[in-house]
């Protein structure tokens, strides 16, 4: 063994080289206050490692950037490990960065002959941040995305080349895959290449000039190896230690499942970074934020209006910054080393002051709690989604929430339908409009209760009741609905029905929409009801004297249209489909209609996420599909 | 390397103002003059143990925890098939599409593809040789060469399957055709259903290439 290191050294030189690198001097003993940058060589070993692994599974474009880190943290075994190593290590880079400057400069290592070590150090700190801030947009959540958005528009203030500069950035007028490839090499490229080299400069620098005892006589002199390698060894253990309880932070909430979660390959659900939605252009974020160490450059910009902003964003930090470079010559008197601790020490109080500021007013603010749980609600949706799916398409994850009939149909009736109809009282969205309805509440559409409530009560509340409200083309709408056919029918032939006849006359129409929604249909009960439709009993006026319907599995149409609206597939996709798109029809309401047209209205898409979301056509998770069955139960 | 006695050379160091000291030509005699130590040697074994011990954990756990999302490919099952039967059958032809005798054709299998994050129902992932022997005999043959898995072709004016890559060429029914077909074994038969009649579903799989045995791919 020692002829092998013997021939190797021979050819190498490397105990030498070894040598160096552990033995060297520490005056007055090794100490705990030198570790942060060791820990800091850690830390960025450590992002170094859990990045090349996380590359090896990361695709960067817009369409598979966001999927491809979905795929790390909720289906790769281990994947929400490795990513929260990566995510929360880049956070502790940013404390122990601050934790080594203060060091520098308390103990004055700053000063002559340590100039350039120091300028090296200020360097590294601006790619520490370039590295975070080019690593928050990668996973293209909606978080990330909009936060980065309005750091690149920022770089559009730089005087005469500042659009130049965002479009380089950008890689185009607008996010996209290019924005993604560049933020990748950046990331993954370039930062890290300079990052390494000036390192190595830093540290080479460092050992030329031996580190800066703060008190030489204080302890019998020591070298590196083993005394201050174990302290540092120590110290990044620490580190580690924290990281890990930040990846595992919910454990004690979720303790009760652990084995559950775990079993079902769930545990990225709730351990690990956050990821948000994906990130959507035509979804404004309202709760988009910086990282936190970015927080106090947020909360500064908001005190520069118009276009003093530019001081806020550029002239004043890079200023700031700036002077950082002078300190070294300044520290060269007594008065300017204090003036340095103080200058530091104002930076340091004014940026948490600022942190602590950008925190609470967020905290108040109801707009940003709605945000921040719209978001949480999605992210958790479009994981369901994905799961329904078994996969997202090619089009991206981005495109299954959109048409999402549970997210978005609220969306929809509440722009489109509340004006005058209700969804079970409210208007989609769970806010309850001030003005009265004109028309029916469609919550439970199309089920039976629906149906049988159609039936009984035409002209009640739920129904046609609130037409008397409504005015068309300038005229009160009046009882038009309310003392009309159906009303009129019910008013003389209701009592004479048996509650088992209005039951299957129920039965038999929600048949003929087939919806997976509605609990399985009695045949027999659909039967009764299909014969009671066209033949009535003696007393009762027959359905199919005012409604056409051509009943499922059938080839003849019965009645005729013109009287009210056919019933062929009621309550269907098919059939909302072409009920909302042309009401007026002579097929529909006809001369009667009082309702617009939303085919022109609508996108196609609009109207099948409104479709869907009436005849709650949705994916639920198998194990919470309670909501369906409160809708649907007898 | 780390034995006690290099902890005496901190004598020798370059006084911290001096230039660097020139990478010495001959190698240091580190480890050849042993001398007493400096520090009491119990300890600093002890801090030599521990920091060894440590400086490796923490070096190892995000090493590890990208070693095990590395390998998640070998842990993780092929997802079943969508579009197929329960036993993993899938329709590829009907006997109207394939009639009775030479050639043998190709079909497209459709299955729902699954890339990673993506699904793709009902794609086309691969194709089978199916021919028809007689009425009722269908045979459906495995397009990839059993040898290191190039695509085979079928040559109509010789009646043999001809893999384009190394020659190797096989019967119609699937057996060696050569004498010195660098293949190991017949192309793979595919397991196959005829339903209601007329419909030939086949069982898609890929065998591993160059043994003699055939060996279904997880």
């Amino acid at each position: 063994m020692n002829a092998l290191a013997n021939w190797f050294d021979d050819r190498t030189g490397y105990r030498a080289y070894l040598h160096e690198t552990l033995y060297e001097r520490i005056p007055g003993g090794a100490r705990w206050r030198y570790v942060w940058g060791s820990t800091l060589v850690f830390t960025f070993t450590v992002q170094m490692i859990t990045g090349l692994f996380l590359w090896m599974c990361y695709s960067p474009s817009s369409q598979t950037a966001w999927e491809s880190v979905y795929y790390i943290q909720y289906e790769m075994q281990f994947g929400w490990f490795l990513r929260g190593l990566h995510h929360f290590t880049a956070q502790a880079m940013i404390v122990l960065l601050a934790l080594h400057f203060m060091q520098i400069i308390i103990d004055g290592a700053y000063k002559a002959p340590r100039e350039v070590n120091f300028w090296l150090g200020l360097i590294l700190m601006q790619i520490v941040l370039g590295l975070s801030l080019t690593g928050y947009l990668l996973p293209w959540d909606q978080k990330g995305y909009w936060a980065t958005q309005v750091a690149t528009k920022l770089s559009t203030m730089v005087p005469v080349v500042g659009p130049q500069i965002q479009r380089l950035i950008v890689g185009g007028p607008n996010y996209g895959h290019h924005t993604l490839t560049r933020f990748f090499a950046l990331h993954a490229g370039v930062l890290p290449t300079l990052l390494i080299g000036l390192l190595a400069l830093h540290i080479y620098v460092f050992r030329r000039h031996g580190i800066t005892a703060k008190d030489p006589n204080r302890a019998p002199e020591t070298t590196f190896w083993p005394d201050q390698v174990l302290k540092d060894a120590v110290a990044c253990l620490g580190v580690l230690l924290v990281v890990l309880v930040l990846i595992f932070w919910n454990a004690p909430q979720h303790s009760g499942e652990l084995k559950e979660l775990a079993d079902s390959g769930r545990l990225g659900e709730v351990f690990g970074a956050e990821l948000g939605a994906p990130a959507d252009p035509t979804e404004q974020y309202s709760a988009a934020r910086p990282e936190w160490y970015f927080l106090f450059l947020f909360q500064f910009l908001k005190f520069f209006k118009g276009q003093y902003e530019v001081y806020g964003a550029i002239y004043i930090p890079g200023g700031v910054m700036m002077f950082m470079f002078l300190m070294p010559f300044i520290g060269r008197w007594k008065l300017g080393h204090r003036f340095n601790l103080l200058y530091m020490s104002a930076l340091i109080i004014g940026a948490m002051t600022l942190t602590w500021l950008a925190i609470d007013e967020d905290r108040d603010k109801d707009s940003y709690k709605a945000a921040v749980a719209d978001a949480h609600m999605k992210s958790e949706r479009i994981r369901e989604l994905i799961e329904g799916r078994q996969g997202v398409g090619s089009e991206g994850a981005v495109a299954l929430l959109r048409s999402d009939p549970k997210i978005h149909g609220p969306e929809l009736f509440a722009r489109h339908c509340a004006a005058c109809h209700r969804f079970n009282a409210h208007d989609g969205m769970n806010v309850v409009p001030e003005e009265p309805a004109t028309a029916s509440d469609l919550g439970n559409f199309g089920t039976r209760e629906w149906i049988s409530g159609f039936i009984t009560d035409p002209a009640g509340p739920a129904h046609f009741g609130a037409t008397v409200n409504a005015r068309f083309n300038g005229e009160p709408l009046g009882t038009r609905f309310t003392e009309g056919d159906m009303a009129l029918w019910a008013d003389e032939n209701v009592e004479s029905m048996s509650q088992r006849e209005i039951d299957s006359v129920a039965e038999f129409l929600v048949a003929q929409g087939k919806r997976q929604d509605i609990a399985a249909v009695n045949a027999e009960l659909a039967t009764e009801g299909r014969e009671f439709f066209e033949n009535s009993n003696d007393n009762v006026q027959a359905c199919v004297d005012c409604h056409a319907i051509q009943p499922d599995g059938e080839d003849e149409e019965l009645g005729s249209i013109g009287m009210a609206p056919r019933l062929t597939g009621y309550g269907s996709e098919a059939w909302l489909r072409d009920f909302l798109s042309n009401p007026g029809a002579e097929h529909n309401y006809g001369e009667r209609n009082a309702m617009p047209e939303f085919g022109k209205q609508l996108s196609d898409q609009q109207m099948e996420i409104l479709v869907r979301f009436l005849s709650r056509n949705w994916y639920e998770r198998p194990d919470n599909d309670a909501n369906f069955e409160a809708v649907t139960a007898e | 390397m780390t034995d006690d006695s290099k902890s005496t050379y901190p004598l020798d160091m370059p006084e911290p103002n001096d230039p660097p000291q020139p990478v010495a030509a001959s190698p240091l005699p580190v480890s050849e003059t042993p001398q007493p130590a400096m520090v009491e040697p119990r300890r600093n074994f002890l801090s030599k143990s521990l920091a060894v011990v440590i400086g490796g954990i923490v070096t190892l756990v995000p090493f590890a925890a990208g070693l095990a999302v590395f390998t998640d490919p070998l842990r993780t099952r092929k997802k079943g098939s969508g579009n197929g039967d329960d036993d993993g059958f899938i329709k590829v032809a009907t006997f109207d599409e394939l009639p009775v005798g030479d050639p043998p054709q190709r079909f497209q299998v459709i299955d729902d593809r699954v890339d990673a994050w993506n699904m793709f129902p009902k794609e086309p992932v691969g194709t089978v040789y199916l021919s028809r022997s007689t009425e009722d005999e269908v045979l459906a043959l495995c397009v990839t060469c059993p040898h290191v898995g190039c695509p085979v072709d079928y040559d109509t004016a010789r009646h043999v399957f001809q893999c384009p890559c190394h020659n190797s060429s096989f019967k119609p029914t699937g057996e060696i055709d050569n004498q010195d077909s660098p293949a190991a074994r017949g192309m793979d038969a595919l397991e196959i259903k005829i339903k209601n009649k007329n419909e030939v579903w086949v069982k898609y799989q890929e065998f591993r290439p160059g043994t003699a045995e055939k060996i279904a791919e997880a």
